[in-house]
C-alpha cells in the first residue's frame, strides 16, 4: 500500500529553530529508500499552530506533531515501512475534517464549524482543480445563470451576514448602498491588510483557500456591476501574495476572471495592490487612498466608499473573511446560513487564539459560543495551569474580558457589552503573570506608532496616553493619573476622525474598568503585582544558592552589595540602581528580581 | 530626460515601470514601483527616487511623501543581513521585549539602526502569523521560534561565521 505524506505548508509551520519540515522529509526518505512508499502532498496551516511543525499520514489520518529530525525518521522506519503508527509521536490534540481522521480525542475540533476555513487544510492552495472538486466556482455559475444583481444583494442581505473586518456592517447592506450611482464605474476590494499585532485569521484564509475569495469578490463585482476588484493585502505575507497570484492567474486562464466570465457578458478583473507596513491603511478610506498611490491618511465620512471611493467611484470593501463566506452562502443558501449563529450575529468567526494559552492556533466557530468554550475546550486552558487573567479581543481597538465574563458568547453586541469588541478576530488569553497596565502600554505604544498624525486628538492624544502609562509603569505615577486617563481617553475617542483614534483609548479604560487595583498598586504602593515592570522590581540574592564568590559584588557600579567570601551576599536595596550586572554575573544564577 | 548615466544605471527600473505603468492614473503603481526598487537597489536613495520621478512624472516631493510614510520603506542603507524581532501581541505577552533587550546588547544598536559593520540592522515587527511559537525573532527568512533570551548570542554567532565564509 502506497502511503501518502500531508505537509503542511503554512508559514508559521516551522520547528523552533526555523526549518522547514519537507526537505528534511525528502532527505529522510532518501537516505532510507523509502520514496516509493509514499506520496508527498502540502497542505496549509490546519491552524493547529501549536503542534507545528506536523503532518498527517494517509489513509490512517495519523496526525503527528512537534516534529524534527529524529522524530521523523521514527516515524519513516515504523509507521511508513513498519506499518505501525508511533503512538508517542502523536499530536496531543488530534483534529477532525472530512479529510483527517484522527485518533483520540478531538476537543479542538469538536465545538468548530468550518465555513470560512471549509477548504483549508484540505484542498492544495496551488491547484486549482481541487478547489473546482470541492464544488468551486458553482455559486459563480448559479449567480450568473440563474440571478439578477437584486436578487444577489437580496440574497446576502437574508444570510444576514455582517462584516468580519471589525465593524459588523451588515453586508447585504453594503452591497445596496454600493449600487445604483450613476457612475460609469465601480470597484470592489478585499481588505487583506490585517493590520491586529498577533492576529493572522486572513493570512491563513488566503493562504489555504485563495480561491474563495476571488469567486466571493467576483460575484459582489457581478452584483454591484463593477468591472475591476483589487486585493490589498500586506507586504508582509509573501506566501499569500504568491498563492493569490496564483489564483489568478488560474483563475484567468480559464475564463473565471476577465472577458465574458461562463460566456456571458459579464466582464470582470482582479489584481493584487501591496501594503507597505503601515496599521492605518486597513481603515477602509486609508486603504483607498493607498491603492492610489498615495499617503495613506484617513478623510472624513461620508462620503462613503460606496458612495464615492477610489477614485471618486463607487467602491464596496469587504474584509477577507466576508469575502470567503459568500460563495457558501450562494451553495447553501441564505436559510442556512442565517441558521447559524445568534439573532443579530449570523453564521461563524474565525478566532486567531494565542498567548498564554495550551492549544494556539485558528478556531472558528459558530457565532454564540462563549469564550470559555473557546478558551478552556478548544484552546485546552492556561498554559502550565496558571490562573486565568483576561482575554483581549479587537487588538488594539479592543479590551480585555475577565473572568467574570467569560460565559459571554461571542456575537457583535455581547462582546461589546463585556467591554470589549469582535474586532478582526485576535484573541490573547493572558494569565496571572501578565501585567495590565503593561499589556495598556503595550497597545498604546502600537497605536501611538500607527498614528498618521492627520487629526490631533489621536496624533497629541495618544502620546500623552502614552506619557502617564510609561510614567506609572515607572512608579512615577501619582493617584490624579487615572482620572486624567479615564478623561483624556474619552475626549480622543469622541474628537478623533477615524477608527484608529476613536478606539486607541480602549485597552486602557477596559483595563481601568475590570483591573483597576493593578493601576492602583503601580500608583500607591510602588508594586508590580504580576512581577513585569521592572523599574518596580527589586534585585535579591537568594541565600540558598548563593556561593559566596563575590562576582557580584565586583561587578556592582554602586557597590551596594556586601558580604564576604564564600558567605552569602546581600543586596542594599535602597542603594541599588537596577543595572541588572550582577544577574548577569552570577555564575549560579542566585540572582532573582521580584 | 534623465542623464545618461542614470539611464544605464536603472535600465531595469525603468523597464518595470513601463510594464505596471497605468497612463490613466500615473500614481496608483507607485507603491509597487518603491518595493520594486527598494528589492533591487536594496534601498531608496535620492538617486532612485529621482529617478522614479522623472520616468512617471509623479513629482519627487510626492514620492518621497509616500516613501516616509510607510514603515517599509528605507532611506537609509540596510546591513547585510536584517534581524526582527516580534513585537506584536502573542510574542509580546511571551516574552518578545526580552529578545528585542538581549540583541540590543549585544549588537549595542537600537531598533532602526545598522551595526558598524554593515552586517545587521535591527528592526521590530508585527505578528509574522507563527504566535504558537512566541516569542519569534527573524534573520532574513529565517524564523527562529520559542527564541530564549540566552539562544541570542549563538543565533548571531552563526550568521557572523556565515558572513565571515562569504
Ligand atoms: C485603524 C483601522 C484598521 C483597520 N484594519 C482593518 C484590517 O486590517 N482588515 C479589515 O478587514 N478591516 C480593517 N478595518 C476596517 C475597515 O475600515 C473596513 O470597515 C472593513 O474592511 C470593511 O469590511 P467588512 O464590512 O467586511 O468588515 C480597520 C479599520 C480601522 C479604523
Ligand atoms: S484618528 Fe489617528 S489615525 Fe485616524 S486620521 Fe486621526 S491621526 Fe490619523
Ligand atoms: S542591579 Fe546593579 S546596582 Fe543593583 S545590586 Fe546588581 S549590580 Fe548593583
Ligand atoms: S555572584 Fe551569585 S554566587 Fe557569587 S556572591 Fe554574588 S550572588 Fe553569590
Ligand atoms: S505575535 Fe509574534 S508571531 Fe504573532
Amino acid at each position: 500500500m502506497k502511503r501518502k505524506i500531508i505537509v503542511c505548508s503554512g508559514s508559521a509551520c516551522i520547528d523552533p529553530g526555523g526549518k522547514r519540515l519537507e526537505p528534511e522529509l525528502r532527505r529522510i526518505l532518501g537516505d532510507k529508500n523509502a520514496f516509493d512508499l509514499v506520496e508527498i502532498e502540502e497542505a496549509v496551516c490546519y491552524g493547529h499552530c501549536g503542534s507545528c511543525p506536523m503532518i498527517v499520514v494517509e489513509p490512517e489520518g495519523t496526525f503527528y506533531g512537534e516534529l524534527n529530525s529524529e522524530k521523523l525518521a521514527r516515524i519513516i522506519d515504523e509507521h511508513i515501512i513498519g506499518g505501525q503508527p508511533v503512538e508517542a509521536l502523536l499530536a496531543t490534540q488530534p483534529m477532525d475534517t472530512s479529510r483527517i481522521r484522527m485518533l483520540g480525542s478531538a476537543d479542538f475540533f469538536g465545538k468548530q464549524l468550518r465555513i470560512t476555513l471549509r477548504n483549508c487544510g484540505i484542498i492544495d492552495p496551488e491547484s486549482f482543480d481541487d478547489y473546482l472538486q470541492m464544488r468551486g466556482y458553482e455559486a459563480l455559475a448559479k449567480v450568473l445563470e440563474q440571478m439578477t444583481p437584486e436578487q444577489v444583494i437580496s440574497e446576502v442581505e437574508k444570510s444576514g451576514m455582517r462584516g468580519r473586518g471589525g465593524g459588523g456592517y451588515p453586508t447585504g447592506l453594503k452591497w445596496r448602498q454600493s449600487t445604483g450611482h450613476d457612475e460609469e464605474k465601480s470597484f470592489v476590494i478585499c481588505n487583506a491588510d490585517e493590520g491586529d499585532p498577533g492576529a493572522f485569521m486572513d493570512r491563513s484564509a488566503i493562504e489555504g483557500d485563495p480561491f474563495c475569495i476571488l469567486e466571493g469578490m467576483t460575484i459582489g463585482g457581478y452584483a454591484i456591476g463593477a468591472t475591476q476588484g483589487y486585493v490589498y493585502v500586506r507586504a508582509e505575507y509573501p506566501l499569500a501574495i504568491k498563492r493569490l497570484r496564483y489564483a489568478i492567474d488560474e483563475a484567468r486562464k480559464r475564463g473565471l476572471l476577465g472577458k465574458s466570465i461562463f460566456g456571458t457578458n459579464f466582464n470582470f478583473d482582479i489584481d493584487i495592490r501591496l501594503g507597505a507596513g503601515a496599521f492605518v491603511c486597513g481603515e477602509e478610506t486609508a486603504l483607498i487612498a493607498s491603492i492610489e498611490g498615495r499617503r495613506g491618511m484617513p478623510r472624513p465620512r461620508p462620503p462613503y466608499p460606496a458612495q464615492s471611493g477610489l477614485w471618486g467611484y463607487p467602491t464596496l470593501i469587504n474584509n477577507v473573511e466576508t469575502w470567503a463566506n459568500v460563495p457558501a452562502i450562494f451553495l447553501n443558501g441564505a436559510d442556512w446560513f442565517a441558521g447559524i449563529g445568534t439573532e443579530k450575529s449570523k453564521g461563524t468567526k474565525v478566532f486567531a487564539l494565542a498567548g498564554k494559552i495550551k492549544n494556539t492556533g485558528l478556531v472558528e466557530v459558530p457565532m454564540g459560543t462563549t469564550l470559555r468554550e473557546i478558551i478552556y475546550d478548544i484552546g485546552g486552558g492556561i498554559k502550565n495551569d496558571k490562573k486565568f487573567k483576561a482575554v483581549q479581543t479587537g487588538g488594539p481597538s479592543g479590551g480585555c474580558i475577565p473572568e467574570q465574563f467569560l460565559d459571554t458568547p461571542v456575537d457583535y453586541e455581547s462582546l461589546m457589552k463585556a467591554g470589549s469588541i469582535m474586532g478582526s478576530g485576535g484573541m490573547i488569553v493572558m494569565d496571572e503573570d501578565t501585567c495590565m497596565v503593561d499589556v495598556a502600554k503595550f497597545f498604546l505604544t502600537f497605536t501611538q506608532d500607527e498614528s498618521c498624525g492627520k487629526c490631533t486628538p489621536c496624533r497629541e492624544g495618544t502620546k500623552r496616553l502614552l506619557e502617564i502609562l510609561t510614567r506609572i509603569t515607572e512608579g512615577k505615577g501619582v493617584p490624579e493619573d487615572l482620572q486624567k486617563l479615564e478623561h483624556l481617553g474619552k475626549t480622543v475617542k469622541r474628537a478623533s476622525l477615524c477608527g484608529l483614534g476613536q478606539s486607541a483609548p480602549n485597552p486602557i479604560l477596559s483595563t481601568l474598568q475590570n483591573f483597576r487595583e493593578e493601576y492602583e498598586a503601580h500608583i500607591n504602593e510602588k508594586r508590580c503585582p504580576a512581577g513585569v515592570c521592572s523599574a518596580l522590581l527589586n534585585y535579591y540574592v537568594d541565600p540558598d544558592k548563593c556561593v559566596g564568590c563575590t562576582l557580584c559584588a565586583k561587578v556592582c557600579p554602586v557597590k551596594c552589595i556586601s558580604g564576604e567570601p564564600k558567605k552569602t551576599h546581600v543586596i542594599d536595596t535602597s542603594i541599588c540602581i537596577k543595572c541588572g550586572e550582577c544577574k548577569k554575573k552570577c555564575p549560579v544564577k542566585a540572582i532573582y528580581r521580584k | 530626460m534623465a542623464c545618461s548615466c542614470c539611464e544605464n544605471q536603472f535600465d531595469d527600473l525603468t523597464q518595470y515601470i513601463s510594464g505596471v505603468f497605468d497612463p490613466e492614473h500615473p500614481q496608483s503603481s507607485l507603491i509597487s514601483i518603491l518595493h520594486h526598487a527598494q528589492e533591487r537597489y536594496g534601498y531608496l536613495s535620492k538617486d532612485v527616487i529621482e529617478h522614479i520621478a522623472q520616468v512617471t512624472e509623479v513629482p519627487a516631493a510626492e514620492i518621497y511623501g509616500v516613501v516616509t510614510f510607510y514603515s517599509l520603506f528605507k532611506t537609509k542603507p540596510q546591513g547585510k543581513h536584517r534581524i526582527s524581532v516580534c513585537m506584536g501581541t502573542a510574542c509580546y505577552i511571551r516574552g518578545g521585549a526580552k529578545i528585542l533587550e538581549a540583541l540590543e546588547d549585544m549588537l549595542d544598536i537600537k531598533p532602526g539602526e545598522t551595526t558598524e559593520d554593515m552586517l545587521f540592522t535591527l528592526s521590530e515587527t508585527r505578528c509574522i502569523g507563527a504566535c504558537g511559537l512566541a516569542p519569534i525573532m527573524t534573520v532574513d527568512d529565517k524564523v527562529y521560534g520559542r527564541v530564549e533570551p540566552e539562544q541570542v548570542k549563538g543565533i548571531i554567532a552563526e550568521w557572523r561565521e556565515k558572513a565571515e565564509k562569504v
